[in-house]
């Protein structure tokens, strides 16, 4: 029994931190139906900056928020200057998010070099709490508070805000959205913004127990689209599930058959996207 | 007419580049003493045979597939477990992977054709992680992250294909042999609906065309030239192993395609020329050769999208201006 709940919940954590991760793709894909190969540079970009700014003495939560800054901007000049030229061309897009991965990649490596690193928590978030004869890792605790928080401020925004429903008209009907009045692409660039900065808060909170390492960015991508299948483009209802669903599968994938624990990951995808491509919780 | 628009030119330029890659190990061992760029022809010849497979999807069916790299996978990955694990000869080994890949690729087709547009490219993208999973988990058959290797090339009649230059040749037969079967696909009632399906699924539905038979049978023989390619590859490398499989290689065979120009015959193999050549010579030169892959990348897409040999063609015109008939055309509209 000890067994099951603990995996359970490594694995719970584990989605927390790709919910975090995914939300932001799913957004990309939900909105603007770019695949964006590039999305898990940024996580990995983010959690080398984290590092980066507490190393020359900021604290860990301002780490997070000047990391995910640095790396929206880069989005809205990816998004402003590159994929907004090739609106339509899927392929187009694909292929040049792949150049920046690659890009970014380098320049990860030219400047943090190739060895792996792990952020410094704070002390009050390392060790772990007791419950009877099971220990939870504080840190992993805190993620799935964090992805608690961030899920509820996220849909606070979606469903409460004139900016979200801008949003929401976008994923649903584009042509009618423009027919509106909503500024399209200006809606376009503040997705991929907010989605660049939700993976680069994934980043340095990921950074604390994945560590950072050069390959990392293409390991972790897969699991974003997996997410975002799985759920169904820009909805975060299944972004949610998703991301429980494939942190549980993974975990105890690995632990239950180790053979064929990507096999159990990516078949799901497969299925899904052959029967119900637009996911579980997307709309037709 | 200029002269380069008369009849005789074409078969004659193609008749000079047989003769000259029949030559090459000949001229590069007599001029750079080393069989270096033959083994980068060779490679190119196998991406070649793997690019012009793919381009039948995306540039005559209009399917982009992310995950095109999974057959050559399969191919290698089979070839090599027939070899090592069940101790089959080279050739029923050979024949067995290449019908494994393409029974994966019926398999595959199943699934991968339901998606259109973006969601095809991630359902392929999804197959080819599969793939790249299997192989990298399923220890007890691939062995994991040490992949397959100790693969060694066969005795061909009287000639060692150990040797490269040997290797090249038979390399090169296949590739021609290939190349042969696919500009008649291409160019048989077959392929010419094929691009009709492109052009407009609902007219030829409407025509009495079945769509998706099409469709399905060209995603097949696609994934038997991948599987083709995969064999060529594991006897060239000698080893195979997950990394082979990821995201990037299979962008890379995206991007020989859509750098060499999608629709055309030959475009692809030049791409593949291209990428192998850049990858291995700046490689060369500094070590910071991927951001030199990720510029290649967003160039293409910005500037040559439709291919190197149209932006060739652009900068030709530009250089030895409008052709006589372009002239005399734009004389008699009087502009």
């Amino acid at each position: 029994m000890d067994f099951w709940i603990t995996q359970a919940f490594n694995g719970i954590s584990y989605g927390a931190l790709l919910f975090l991760f995914a939300s932001g793709l799913s957004l990309i894909f939900g909105v603007m139906r770019i695949i964006n190969l590039a999305h898990g540079s940024y996580y990995l970009m983010a959690g080398y900056l984290g590092l980066t700014l507490m190393r020359i003495g900021s604290t860990y939560f301002l780490a997070i928020l000047g990391a995910a800054v640095i790396i929206a901007l880069v989005g809205i000049i990816m998004v402003r200057v590159f994929l907004r030229k090739l609106s339509g061309n899927d392929l187009g897009q694909v292929l040049i998010t792949m150049g920046f991965a690659l890009i970014f990649q380098d320049v990860a490596l030219l400047i943090w070099g190739g060895d792996p690193f792990t952020i410094n928590v704070p002390k009050a978030l390392s060790g772990s709490v007791e419950v009877g004869p099971l220990f939870f890792p504080k840190y992993r605790v805190f993620i799935v508070l964090m992805a608690v928080l961030i899920g509820l401020g996220l849909w606070l925004f979606q469903s409460k805000t004139r900016s979200g429903s801008m949003i929401r008209a976008a994923v649903d009907h584009e042509e009618m959205a423009r027919g509106m009045g909503i500024n399209v692409p200006l809606v376009y660039i503040g997705v991929y913004a907010l989605g660049a900065f939700l993976a680069a808060v994934a980043g340095v909170i990921g950074g604390g127990f994945l560590s950072i390492y050069p390959g990392l960015d293409f390991e972790i991508l897969p699991y974003a689209f997996v997410v975002v299948i799985l759920g169904g483009r820009g909805s975060l209802k299944g972004a949610v599930v998703g991301s429980l669903v494939v942190g549980l599968i993974d975990n105890f994938g690995k632990v239950l058959f180790p053979e064929l624990s990507y096999f159990t990951l990516f078949a799901p995808m497969v299925i899904i996207l052959a029967v119900r491509p637009v996911g579980l919780f997307g709309k037709a | 007419m200029s002269v380069l628009e008369k009849r005789w030119v074409k078969p004659t330029l193609l008749f000079i580049v047989f003769l000259v890659f029949l030559a090459l190990p000949r001229i590069t061992l007599t001029f750079f003493g080393s069989t270096y760029l033959v083994e980068l022809f060779v490679q190119s010849m196998i991406y070649g045979i793997l690019a012009l497979s793919l381009n039948l999807l995306l540039g005559y069916m209009g399917f982009p597939s992310l995950g095109h790299g999974a057959y050559l996978g399969i191919g290698a990955y089979a070839t090599g477990i027939c070899i090592i694990k069940l101790h089959m000869g080279t050739l029923p080994a050979s024949i067995l992977a290449i019908l494994i890949a393409t029974f994966a690729a019926a398999l595959f087709g199943l699934f991968a054709l339901r998606a259109r547009g973006v969601y095809f490219l991630m359902i392929t993208l999804a197959l080819a992680m599969l793939v790249w999973g299997l192989a990298y988990r399923w220890v007890s058959l691939t062995a994991g992250d040490n992949g397959i290797s100790g693969i060694s090339r066969p005795q061909l009649g009287p000639w060692s294909l150990r040797e490269i230059t040997h290797y090249y040749y038979f390399v090169f037969g296949i590739f021609l042999l290939c190349l042969f079967i696919i500009s008649r696909i291409v160019h048989s009632p077959f392929g010419r609906s094929l691009v009709g399906i492109k052009e407009s699924e609902s007219r030829m539905r409407t025509l009495g065309y079945n769509v998706w038979l099409h469709q399905y049978v060209c995603f097949v023989i696609a994934g038997f030239f991948g599987g083709v390619s995969g064999v060529l590859f594991i006897f060239y490398n000698g080893f195979i192993s997950p990394p082979s499989l990821e995201v990037t290689p299979n962008m890379e065979i995206l991007l020989m395609v859509a750098l060499g120009g999608p629709g055309t015959i030959i475009g692809p193999f030049i791409g593949a020329i291209v990428i192998v050549f850049l990858k291995n010579f700046v490689s060369v030169y500094t070590e910071r050769w991927l951001i030199f892959l990720g510029s290649i990348y967003i160039l293409t897409i910005l500037y040559a999208p439709k291919g190197i040999l149209q932006a060739f063609d652009l900068a030709w015109k530009f250089l030895i201006g409008r052709s006589t008939a372009e002239k005399k055309q734009e004389k008699e509209y009087g502009k």
